[in-house]
């Protein structure tokens, strides 16, 4: 019921439930901290970028900036407009939060995975997992948590009662609703090549001294890089982040669906956002880059999967930031085209062939001719959706539909 | 601990309901509808089928009811509706009395087969397997004993789509429905004024 953690499967006694109260603090103030990090993390990059100062003044290199914003926005006007639904109004910015929350609880912060560990540490006595929950379904709550985040997005531009962030939220719903079908194939990719669902399964696949000694058996190699690329352009356009922003497309929409807020509710849109940011990293190193597993160089091993942890999901952050300073944000139909015409067909077939692959080792295939039929078979599946694309490109063209 | 999650998650699921069939607003409708769709995952998950629970979160409140307030705010029918107009007379009467008939047939198996249907014993829905993890277990199954209807469902999906493709891409220049005869032929004016060439 409550999934692999060995913490759990024992008997239950006030030790464990205490453990499990610790954990759950844990994990809500390492998010916060992370959150308030990557603000002011993206403010000074981005500025760096723009040759820019960016914060400076609250405390070292402005690390307290967000800190100092925070307390702000709680002494602000908590304005709501007239023409708002106001119960619709209050309910929308928890809505985003809530479950920017609870996408963290399946990820592995840490824990042993160095030379053969399993990835338990032994807390008073009691061996636990560092993660707060390790279900069956594990990457399965993830999507479902980031297929409901969009509500809060959704009703925040309706319930507004105002024409821009109506455009937002109706642009928001349609974007992600689009690209949570690639994101979940290339999920799909990922569960196929380890053969769990569960997150812990995930990173225990990928420990290990892998290929050759020295690379890592990671599922970013494992199962092609297509899943990756997918999994990451999808998350980028999950996240609304630029270069799929569209959302909020200042230019064009104000502030689209937050438009109207003010205060704390704002806030509370924007650490959301943020952190959004930072668990998409962790999910992506979780899936792709084997979480914290990695070898323990001195010192505890514990300590080592936090560290690796950290670096990886860092340099994720780094890149998110990088694409957004630089990347110019994509049109409209481009967005579309993109979630509908690339990444589905891609992450779908990719699907098949790894599939394929998986059967042929089960059945001793001739491994030659496998890969020769599934590449024909591709090629073709990617000649037959270019005509099609292309025929209907022309028919618009001639201006025989729509 | 069992019971009180079903009470609390059945009450959720009631009070959504209400809210769908008495709500005003279409939209408050549609969250009513999430609270039930949410109200069912938590009493699946207490049953311990959590597969089943994360795959109502994702299908139903995830992508049909996104789907479902989508097209009303892109159409515009998210304004409050006057209740007090029935559109089918006499709905609420027969409504009410169906209702009425099926509380009653429901109360009167109970209370006639009292000890062949109220047993006292726990519901026997768990696991076939306690060994085997829920998703194995849907899995094989679905790709042994129901693979044929589970092809079948794939290509009727299929055929959904294509024709919703085709519905929605109609031709741009199909010929101009004609004025009917009767508002031509009768010597009146056309209803549409037809601009004389040249004339602005």
């Amino acid at each position: 019921m409550f999934g692999g953690d060995p913490l759990l499967s024992g008997h239950v006694d006030l030790a464990v439930v205490l453990i499990v109260i610790l954990k759950v603090v844990a994990v809500f103030a390492f998010l916060l901290v992370a959150t308030m990090l990557m603000i002011w993390f993206e403010r000074k990059v981005v500025s760096d970028f723009q040759n820019r100062v960016g914060p400076n003044t609250a405390g070292p290199f402005g690390i307290l900036q967000t800190l100092a914003d925070g307390i702000k926005f709680f002494f602000k006007e908590d304005l709501i407009p007239d023409r708002a639904e106001r119960r619709v109004f209050i309910l929308a910015p928890l809505l985003t939060v809530v479950p920017a929350f609870l996408l963290f609880t399946i990820v592995p912060f840490g824990g042993d995975f160095s030379n053969g560990h399993d990835g338990s540490v032994e807390i008073f006595g009691h061996t636990t997992y560092l993660q707060l929950a390790d279900p069956a379904i594990g990457i399965l709550f993830a999507l479902a948590m980031s297929s409901i985040a969009v509500y809060g997005v959704m009703l925040a531009g309706w319930s507004s009662g105002s024409k821009y962030p109506l455009i937002g939220s109706v642009r928001a719903s349609a974007q992600m609703v689009s690209y949570e079908a690639a994101l979940g194939l290339s999920v799909c990719a990922v569960v196929l090549t380890t053969g769990t669902l569960s997150t812990h399964g995930i990173v225990m696949a990928q420990a290990g001294s892998g290929w050759g000694g020295f690379i890592p058996h990671w599922n970013l190699i494992a199962a092609g890089f297509v899943p990756f690329v997918v999994f990451l352009l999808a998350s980028q356009a999950e996240l609304n982040r630029p270069p799929f922003d569209l959302v909020e497309a200042e230019q064009e929409l104000v502030g689209s669906y937050h438009t109207e807020y003010s205060s704390i509710r704002f806030a509370l849109f924007f650490v959301a956002e943020f952190m959004n940011s930072v668990t998409m990293a962790a999910i992506i190193v979780t899936l792709f880059l084997g979480g914290p597993a990695g070898p323990a160089l001195l010192g505890p091993g514990w300590l080592w999967g936090i560290i690796w942890f950290l670096l990886k999901m860092t340099a994720f952050l780094f890149l998110f930031v990088w694409v957004r300073s630089t990347v110019p944000r994509v049109r409209y139909d481009q967005l579309m085209d993109l979630g509908w015409k690339v990444l589905i067909p891609l992450s779908l077939g990719w699907l098949l062939l790894l599939a394929t692959f998986w059967v042929a080792r089960d059945q001793h295939w001739n491994g030659f001719i496998t890969v020769a039929i599934g590449a024909v078979v591709g090629l073709t599946g990617y000649g037959l959706l270019k005509a099609a694309i292309a025929t209907s490109k022309a028919r618009r063209l001639e201006g025989v539909v729509d | 601990m069992e019971t009180a999650v079903f009470i609390v998650s059945a009450l959720i699921v009631l009070a959504g309901g209400l809210g769908v069939v008495t709500s005003r607003n279409p939209v408050h409708a549609a969250l009513s509808l999430i609270a039930t769709l949410f109200g069912i995952a938590v009493l699946f998950l207490n049953l311990g089928a959590q597969l089943l629970a994360v795959v109502q979160v994702i299908v139903y409140t995830g992508a049909i009811v996104v789907l479902i307030l989508f097209v009303m705010m892109l159409l515009g029918v998210d304004r409050e509706e006057d209740l007090d107009t029935e559109p089918l007379v006499g709905q609420r009467l027969l409504a009410g009395l169906i209702g009425l008939l099926f509380l009653g047939a429901i109360l009167a198996i109970i209370i006639t087969g009292k000890d062949a249907i109220v047993t006292g014993s726990h519901s026997v829905t768990s696991a076939i397997s306690p060994t085997v993890s829920n998703i194995s277990q849907i899995g094989t199954a679905l790709f042994t004993t129901y693979v044929f209807p589970l092809e079948v469902t794939a290509g009727l999906l299929t055929i959904a789509v294509v024709g919703a493709v085709v519905l929605s891409r109609r031709p741009r220049d199909l010929e101009p429905i004609p004025e009917p005869e009767s508002m031509t032929d009768m010597g009146d004016e056309p209803l549409t004024a037809i601009p004389e060439e040249g004339a602005h």
